[in-house]
């Protein structure tokens, strides 16, 4: 696949490896978090941290929408749907979330709810004008990547004036998530954060562009480098993070110029703002309420808005006691580290965000690395 | 979050949409969000929307730019 | 001019299942003798009964059952139908013991409300992959079910064949050292029927490799000595991912793979690339997964290869001694990752 595959060229990686090993200073030790789930996944599935020196260590961070969507959010949809009968539109990943009740938007289909997985909203959109008479609503998760499709189809919705159309928008900022992440208790506590750089989403940095992340770097005189999504992308992005960390810089640095500007995408930023504005709080599961972290539709799309329209009351549901997805995802604890981790907690039985989706930290490293853990005898 | 794909605008259709080819795969998608693209431009798509342009000289590059990190070895 | 037969002719264009044709009278008896007895045509069927007598097995032979229900939706797709792929599904699994397919039994399970010009595009594409595999169907059963109750059509084909006594292949038999062979590209099954799913369509031109395995596996076992193959196993349903690690766990071993070996085509990387999945966990039905002796590997190799349905064939890794039984994986990077069960069913994802 063109600019793909070329960025996933055995050969070169061996060479920034190589290049890595010789920059990086054996006298300590360097810890990056790549904010996005889609980063994580990336590593694991290439075996990329095989390719970096022992020194550097990748921690996962909270970028997975998925892995953040509280569990009373999905209660939400299920209760629409198996309650309220109405067609409940989603994408794949969030169908096998668990939720309360031991139910799933998965389960909640076997037991007679009519949930269906949509690869984009445009298509929940065309469930709505093939089914008049059902309401039809669309569960919308996601970060900045993912907004923008959304807000194009509420727009589509109003101007068409779909009457049995509505959204539940569950949007999330990843600005808000990066700085909640930098202000953890830890940091209070120790007067300093364990981490030494970020790698900066990919995709969502095409629509928002790099700019907003210079206020942390700054603030918090952290480097960030944004990265492509391949794991040539990702080594060179470690790479420039090693030699911003080795001459005292904090900067922003754009590593996937093929994609990503300054100022993002104008047009997706524009639509973003004309559909939706900013929540005072939501609650993200492992990390506990975080201000001005989500999106909310405008009043003047209230009618799209599925959780004035069905008035929906959300419930906070919490995680079990001993799960560590927050430290988890705020980059202070290892998936290693909690007790309930392959045990009780598997991707098949997941007990918190870290293991729901197969970006998780949890979910990541079971499937990809748990082998590291276990002394394996192969010959 | 983030699962997005290059893919190239082969047709472009009237209400905002087109038909792009990743690695063979034919697909319409919605081109709302990148009103400049051309049959012929490479986009980046998530959930059947293109949400930016894929800079074709700047992949170069890039590409240019880990060879040479691999012909100056340490 | 013929007799008149004082039976209406079936109508294909237009009729549809019904209650009555699973009740075991005449309407019944008539789709049975016109559509399936007209299909499958063999002395077996023939002799009108409810069994079929079958000639007894040559000396030295053993015999092999292996049954499979159907229940794919939708049930047409592109490169078969639920019918072809009944045939193929049984033939090979019985193919995997290394035994030779003799005969076949089909039981429909029809819901009221099928569309019989369906049913009969169905049992013509079945009987004639009966042909060209020379595997008759020789017995069948139809039943119906009230509307609601079923989804179109449910097919379960069982298949009986005979191998040779002594030879053991299984998943229990791979041995540290053994070389893990692959006859052919992964992932077109699952994608061809994806593309048709009205909630992704896609264009693509991705057929499902759905094909019966059986001259492939003669061929090869012909190519080496008795006993170097020790397991052969079609990586359906889970995919490539879950074979290798049913037979890793069977047979208490580990493996190790070389990503860049396995061949996968163009447009199913790209089709998996776009839905987020992985080709390693997408169902194939015309492949097969081989675990041979070291020292036979290069010759199984050869023999696939010469076979229509191996061109493609590759030596995707090897097999460990790991108490673990982990199946790991070598990547195209140069990385190590392990390559898992599946977990619950592979959902196409945004993230």
């Amino acid at each position: 696949m063109k600019y793909v595959d070329e960025f996933r060229d055995g050969a070169l990686a061996r060479n920034l490896s190589e290049r890595l090993h010789a920059e990086v200073d054996p006298a300590r030790s360097y810890q990056f978090m790549e904010f996005c789930g889609g980063h994580t996944h990336a590593l694991a599935r290439h075996g990329v941290v095989d390719l970096l020196p022992a020194n550097v260590r990748m921690v996962h961070g909270p970028g997975c929408p998925v892995c953040v969507l509280p569990i009373g959010r999905i209660d939400m949809a299920i209760r629409l749907a198996l309650g309220q009968g109405v067609v409940l539109c989603t994408y794949g990943d969030v169908m096998r979330v668990p939720a309360s009740g031991g139910l799933s938007l998965l389960r909640a289909k076997a037991r007679g709810a009519d949930v269906r997985m949509v690869y984009s909203p445009a298509d929940a959109l065309q469930v709505a004008r093939d089914l008049p008479q059902r309401e039809v609503v669309f569960l919308a998760i996601g970060f900045e990547t993912t907004t923008p499709p959304t807000a194009l189809v509420l727009r589509q919705a109003a101007s068409e004036a779909i009457g049995n159309f509505s959204v539940l928008c569950c949007h999330v900022l990843t600005p808000s998530a990066i700085t909640h992440v930098l202000q953890s208790p830890e940091v209070a506590q120790y007067g300093t954060l364990p981490l030494d750089g970020f790698v900066g989403p990919a995709h969502v940095s095409i629509v928002i562009g790099s700019a907003p992340y210079e206020p942390f770097a700054r603030a918090w005189r952290k480097p960030v480098v944004i990265s492509g999504f391949e794991p040539l992308d990702m080594m060179q992005s470690i790479l420039m993070l090693v030699r911003q960390v080795n001459t005292g810089r904090a900067e922003v640095e754009n590593q996937f110029t093929r994609a990503v500007s300054r100022g993002g995408n104008r047009a997706a930023q524009a639509v973003m703002d004309a559909v939706f504005e900013v929540r005072e709080s939501f609650e993200w599961r492992g990390l506990g309420e975080v201000a001005h972290s989500a999106l909310r539709i405008r009043p003047s799309f209230a009618a799209l808005d599925a959780e004035r329209r069905h008035g929906l009351q959300y419930q906070a549901v919490p995680d079990h006691k001993q799960c560590e997805c927050g430290a988890i995802l705020r980059g202070v604890r290892q998936p290693t580290d909690c007790k309930l981790f392959g045990t009780v907690c598997t991707p098949e039985n997941p007990m918190g965000s870290c293991m729901v989706s197969s970006e998780g930290s949890c979910a990541a490293h079971y499937t990809y690395g748990r082998w590291r853990d276990i002394p394996v005898l192969a010959q | 979050m983030c699962l997005a794909l290059p893919a190239r605008m082969v047709e472009r259709c009237g209400d905002e949409t087109a038909v792009v080819d990743m690695g063979g795969v034919r697909k319409r998608i919605s081109v709302a969000l990148v009103p400049e693209a051309e049959v012929g431009d490479y986009v980046i798509v998530h959930v059947g929307h293109a949400i930016g342009m894929l800079d074709e000289a700047e992949a170069q590059a890039s590409l240019a730019l880990f060879a040479e990190m691999a012909a100056s070895r340490p | 001019m013929s007799k008149a037969s004082y039976l209406r002719p079936i109508d294909f264009r237009h009729g549809v299942v019904d209650m009555n044709h699973g009740a075991g009278g005449r309407v019944g008896a008539q789709l049975v003798q016109e559509l399936f007895g007209r299909a499958f045509d063999n002395d077996y069927l023939r002799q009108g009964n409810d069994a079929a007598l079958l000639p007894p097995l040559p000396a030295g032979y053993r015999l092999v059952m292996a049954t499979d229900a159907h229940v794919i939706s939708p049930l047409f797709f592109p490169g078969g139908d639920i019918g072809s792929l009944s045939v193929h599904g049984t033939v090979n699994d019985v193919a995997m013991l290394g035994a030779a397919p003799l005969y076949l039994s089909a039981s429909f399970v029809l819901e009221e409300g099928f569309p019989l010009g369906d049913l009969q595009r169905i049992v013509v594409s079945m009987a004639r992959a009966s042909r060209d595999c020379a595997v008759p169907v020789v017995t069948g059963d139809t039943k119906v079910v009230e509307r609601g109750k079923g989804d179109g059509v449910f097919i379960s084909t069982t298949g009986v064949g005979m191998v040779p006594l002594g030879r053991s292949i299984g998943g229990a038999c791979a041995l540290p050292g053994d070389i893990v062979l692959l006859s052919g590209s992964i992932g077109e099954h699952g994608v061809a029927v994806l593309s048709q799913r009205a909630s992704l369509q896609f264009g693509t031109a991705i057929v499902s490799d759905s094909a019966a395995l059986h001259t492939l596996v003669a061929a090869l076992l012909a190519a080496v000595p008795e006993g170097s193959v020790h397991v052969l196993r079609d990586p359906t349903r889970g995919g490539l991912a879950t074979t290798l690690n049913e037979i890793a766990q069977q047979s208490g071993v580990g493996m190790v793979l070389e990503e860049s070996a396995i061949p996968v085509l163009p447009e199913v990387a790209g089709a998996c690339e776009m839905l987020g999945l992985d080709p390693l966990y997408i169902a194939n039905e015309g492949k097969m997964v081989v675990v041979v002796a070291p020292v036979a590997a290069p010759a199984a190799l050869q023999a696939l290869r010469a076979h229509p349905l191996g061109l493609r064939a590759a030596q995707i890794g090897v097999v460990t001694k790991d108490t673990r039984r982990f199946v790991q994986m070598t990547t195209g990077l140069g990385g190590r990752r392990v390559v898992d069960w599946l977990s619950g069913e592979p959902l196409p994802r945004i993230c």
